[in-house]
């Protein structure tokens, strides 16, 4: 019998093999799997697996895609979810769906692709914004907008220089090309990050409430399609040997496990999507992410009636020696899969035609329970879909409090030297790394492409309009917000907070624009959860988002877990990133960032303690972090966006800026430098330093014009947020009575030569 | 009578033609939808030649898209004298059809800039730039990582003597473009190529912060009134 393609004299290993061959040694461990792993899958199974099988084992049952340590906290999302009206789809499918009101929904999702942006800096944050992308897609809705949340070490590191100018790029070149408007994130740097950049992509989409798609294929005899990009042998493993493996030394080997991207080929591919979408052909529909056709054949059948039959042989590749092993794990990127009616087939593929997106039949839905695979003609794979999918490992990992966490927390800033003079500090802090202007970033992205970009950063949220989006909304009024928020350092001091201040701060940046927050998406980013010292910092976090969730009302309606980001034994701070998604009802009454004219009252709204623990000030002058991070105060927070949406809907604030890293001061020079509008203000305590940085939360900076302010301070009062009249906008220099005065030139001098200094 | 029609021109990769699109609505066109791969220009009064990666912008910017069936309509009737604006990637497109002179190449400093750009108007004698006046400034946002206009010696000399060039950077240069050119015109005056958008600078809502595209809209819509 000739050779047929993939088997290069290599016999292949088909059931029938396996159930004759059961002693037959299996790189399980190779593949990532732990001996009582691969032992459940002979459980399962009764017998060995085929390679192809233990291929599918294999990547589904990684962290990465099973989240086998951190399912047991992620559950509290669940059971501690508020009760919200907004809440259409929640964790568990390719992204949670939230109700924004007049018959529309918006989907969003954060996802992490650290590892193989430390790789492959370009391609590893290309391809991380373009797997986002597709799992919007995948949910039925027009991608709407991108936005990343980027950690690297000190700016001025070597290897930072290698990486960052990189994922800039990438994402830069896929998210332009794609035609994704990039309206906010975040780029921050600090020493843990070296060697474990966090590349968190977010993407939101749009559609109609009644139009939700699922992953799921029901409806034995629909057809099964793959369609988009051939199948090649990128990222093979790359779930299994990447994305849950600590680096070590040979980084350099697993170069050939990132993916490479292709955004032209994504662009085609949402837009042949919509266009199946509105043509309603499609029954199920799942992105091919991590995991490939193992994941997505997987999810679909083990959600839908239990049964698939697929034809492996069929899969178009781009690459004809691949083997059925790899095609089952390649992680190719611009690629779908769709089930579809016997009936509605050639519609579908007659749109994907006008696209030019090869489209593929390679299996059948049945009702027999049962995933089967063939390779001409001969079973390589027969297992219950849903083992691989959902009945994963789940691991209670051990967990206890690091070693030095009470000595570190002991260790409170109070005891650093208060600085004399406070122009000096407040230009440091200005020009240091984290809150310089980070336009060097951001002008690589494009923030205006199809047109409803209403804010992007440097905005404190950004905005978008949704009458124009798409035919049919054209008659709502309504916009969303978007922020993301993380402070590693804050939680390295105390993860429960730390995540609570992450939610907060998110929180309060989609309120100061005048949005209301509806729901979270959130990104975890941890070392090894194999380190108790790292798993405790893991269930602090969860356990500390999920309490704050419930106070303020927004459930977490799906993200993504990162672990493994440590070099050795020493892990990054413990990094939750959260996306919050709200809603403003009226998006012409949005709020602009800062001062935007000449002769408005400058407010402060909330309480400012002094608060130094894993501040900026703290960090930047001293190097130290120590102490406790600010104090959480979540109903503070709750009555702080309650005034900043009233306000905005009643049309009294003429701009605002959330108070947060760096504090008053840091937040006054921002608000001038939005547009070169100077302020003359005067502190009301008796601390300027600490009046000017302290980094307590639930504050704000508005802006209302003189006759509106008597109303707005009865609005703070009804609320009991605190509320002062700093002073008055205007003039061409940042002014605080008594304490400093700098021209703008200067501000805008130091706050924006500090990247290009350092990358060009 | 009815609205004037202006086709906007839809290529595998282009992006903006949602802005284009509106941006003729606003200013009370109509905006007419034209697919890459109809060899029909639907009777339309102007064309509009979007931004974006048509073809992914592989090989080089434009260099695919000048070959696609649209384009063996609309080149000759570009040449016949039809007004014809092309911006980003339709600039590029325009120059690789070889109905504008030059070539756009990448960036001096070999990024993608996004920015709101200041820009002189230095010709008002086309169809889409007569409700500008001469050396006025006015800022529209650019997005490009292929902008930096080159030409050899004798093309640029023709362009200057010729009055060919309509816009360029004012303030900072931001990709290296030979003498600041940002926009150009062909003989005619008819076809003008720029890297600017003017499409992204028509609403106070949304976009740049600044609504000076409007003014290509209007003049093309006038033009086309009184034709």
């Amino acid at each position: 019998m000739s050779e047929r393609p993939g088997e290069h004299g290599v016999t292949l290993d088909t059931v029938k093999r396996a159930e004759d061959t059961p002693d037959e040694r299996q790189p399980y461990a190779e593949l990532g799997m732990k001996a009582d792993e691969y032992e459940r899958v002979r459980q399962i199974l009764g017998r060995r697996p085929t390679s192809s099988e233990l291929a599918i084992y294999s990547v589904m049952w990684s962290e990465h895609c099973s989240y086998k340590s951190s399912k047991v906290h992620l559950r509290q999302f669940g059971a501690k979810a508020p009760a919200s009206d907004a809440l259409l789809v929640g964790m568990g499918e390719n992204a949670g769906v939230v109700d924004i009101g007049d018959g529309w929904a918006a989907t969003f999702k954060i996802e992490s692709h650290n590892h193989p942006s430390y790789v492959e800096p370009h391609q590893g944050a290309a391809t991380g914004v373009g797997g986002i992308v597709r799992d919007i897609m995948s949910m039925g809705a027009r991608p709407i907008a991108v936005m990343d949340a980027l950690r690297f070490g000190a700016a001025d590191a070597p290897d930072t220089r290698r990486v960052l100018p990189g994922v800039v790029e990438g994402i830069s070149h896929y998210g332009n090309c794609l035609g994704l408007p990039n309206i906010g994130g975040e780029v921050v740097f600090d020493p843990c990050y070296i060697g474990n950049p966090l590349v968190n992509a977010l993407c939101v989409g749009l559609l109609r409430k009644d139009q939700i798609k699922l992953a799921t294929a029901p409806g034995p005899g629909n057809k099964v399609v793959l369609f988009g990009a051939l199948t090649g042998p990128d990222g093979i493993g790359g779930a299994s040997v990447l994305a849950s493996a600590t680096f070590e030394d040979e980084s350099q080997a697993k170069r050939p496990s990132v993916q490479v991207g292709d955004p032209f080929m994504e662009k085609l591919l949402i837009e042949c999507c919509l266009e199946l979408y509105q043509a309603d052909v499609v029954v199920g529909i799942q992105d091919l992410g991590a995991a490939g056709v193992s994941c997505a054949t997987t999810e679909l059948a083990a959600k839908g009636t239990g049964g698939m039959d697929v034809r492996l042989d069929l899969v178009p590749l781009r690459d004809p020696s691949l083997r059925p092993e790899e095609i089952l794990m390649s992680e190719s990127q611009e690629r779908m899969m769709a089930v579809v009616t016997p009936d509605d087939i050639d519609a579908f593929m007659a749109i994907c035609a006008k696209w030019d997106i090869p489209a593929t039949v390679i299996g059948e839905v049945t009702d027999g329970g049962r995933l089967v695979m063939t390779w001409y003609g001969e079973t390589i794979v027969d297992i219950p879909p849903g083992t691989a999918a959902d009945e994963g490992p789940v691991y209670e990992r051990p967990f206890h409090e690091p070693a030095g966490q009470a000595a570190l927390n002991a260790d409170d800033p109070s005891r650093l030297p208060r600085p004399d003079d406070l122009r000096a500090t407040l230009l440091t802090l200005l020009g240091s790394p984290n809150l310089a202007s980070k336009e060097w970033v951001t002008s690589q992205y494009d923030r205006y492409v199809r047109g409803n970009t209403v804010l992007a950063q440097p905005a404190d949220a950004g905005v978008l309009r949704i009458s124009e989006v798409m035919p049919g909304a054209e008659e709502t009024t309504r916009g969303i917000a978007l922020a993301t928020d993380g402070n590693g350092r804050y939680a390295r001091l105390d993860p429960y907070a730390g995540a609570q201040l992450a939610l907060s701060e998110a929180y309060r940046n989609v309120a100061v624009t005048g949005a209301r927050p509806l729901a979270v998406t959130d990104c975890l980013n941890f070392g090894s959860p194999e380190d108790p010292e790292v798993m405790w910092q893991f269930a602090e976090a969860t356990r500390g988002l999920a309490d704050a969730c419930k106070i303020l009302g927004v459930p977490v309606t799906g993200g993504n877990v990162s672990f493994y980001n440590q070099t050795g034994t020493t892990a990054i701070h413990p990094t939750p990133v959260v996306g919050v998604l709200g809603v403003i009802d009226d998006v012409a009454r949005r709020v602009r960032n800062g001062f935007t004219g000449e002769g408005d009252r400058v407010v402060l709204l909330g309480e400012t303690l002094a608060e130094f623990g894993g501040s900026e000030w703290a960090h930047v002058v001293h190097g130290h972090l120590g102490g406790l991070p600010p104090q959480v105060d979540l109903e503070a927070e709750l009555a702080l966006a309650r005034v900043l949406t009233e306000a905005a809907a009643q049309g009294l604030l003429t701009g605002s800026h959330d108070l947060s890293d760096g504090g008053l001061a840091v937040a006054l020079a921002e608000a001038v430098l939005a547009r070169g509008v100077g302020c003359s203000v005067s502190l009301p305590g008796d601390d300027a330093f600490t009046d000017l940085f302290s980094e307590s939360p639930a504050r704000a900076l508005v802006t209302v014009r003189p006759e509106s302010f008597d109303a707005f301070a009865e609005l703070c009062a009804a609320h009991e947020v605190p509320c002062q009249r700093l002073g008055v906008t205007g003039g061409s220099s940042l002014a605080v009575e008594g304490v400093l005065d700098i021209p703008v030139a200067e501000l805008r001098e130091t706050h924006e030569a500090t990247l290009p200094g350092i990358f060009g | 009578m009815s609205a004037a029609r202006v086709g906007v021109v839809t290529f595998p990769g282009t992006l903006d033609d949602q802005d284009a699109a509106r941006a003729v609505r606003h200013a009370g066109g109509e905006a007419v939808p034209l697919w890459h791969a109809d060899p029909d220009l639907k009777g339309v009064d102007a064309v509009f030649l979007p931004g974006g990666f048509s073809y992914g912008d592989y090989l080089r910017c434009g260099a695919i898209s000048r070959f696609a069936p649209l384009m063996e309509e609309l080149i000759p009737a570009a040449r016949a004298g039809l007004p014809v604006l092309g911006t980003c990637n339709g600039f590029q497109i325009l120059c690789e059809a070889h109905l504008l002179p030059g070539a756009l190449m990448r960036n001096a400093g070999l990024h993608y800039i996004c920015r709101d750009q200041r820009v002189r108007v230095e010709s008002t004698a086309t169809p889409w730039t007569s409700d500008f006046t001469e050396g006025q400034e006015i800022v529209l946002p650019i997005k490009h990582g292929e902008g930096r206009y080159v030409a050899d010696a004798a093309t640029l000399a023709a362009l200057e003597a010729g009055g060919q060039v309509v816009f360029r950077y004012a303030g900072s240069n931001p990709n290296g473009s030979m003498n600041d050119i940002a926009g150009i015109r062909n003989e005619a005056g008819n076809i003008v190529g720029l890297m600017p958008h003017p499409e992204h600078a028509v609403e106070d809502l949304t976009g740049a912060p600044s609504t000076d595209g409007r003014g290509f809209f209007s003049s093309i819509l006038k033009r086309l009134v009184n034709l």
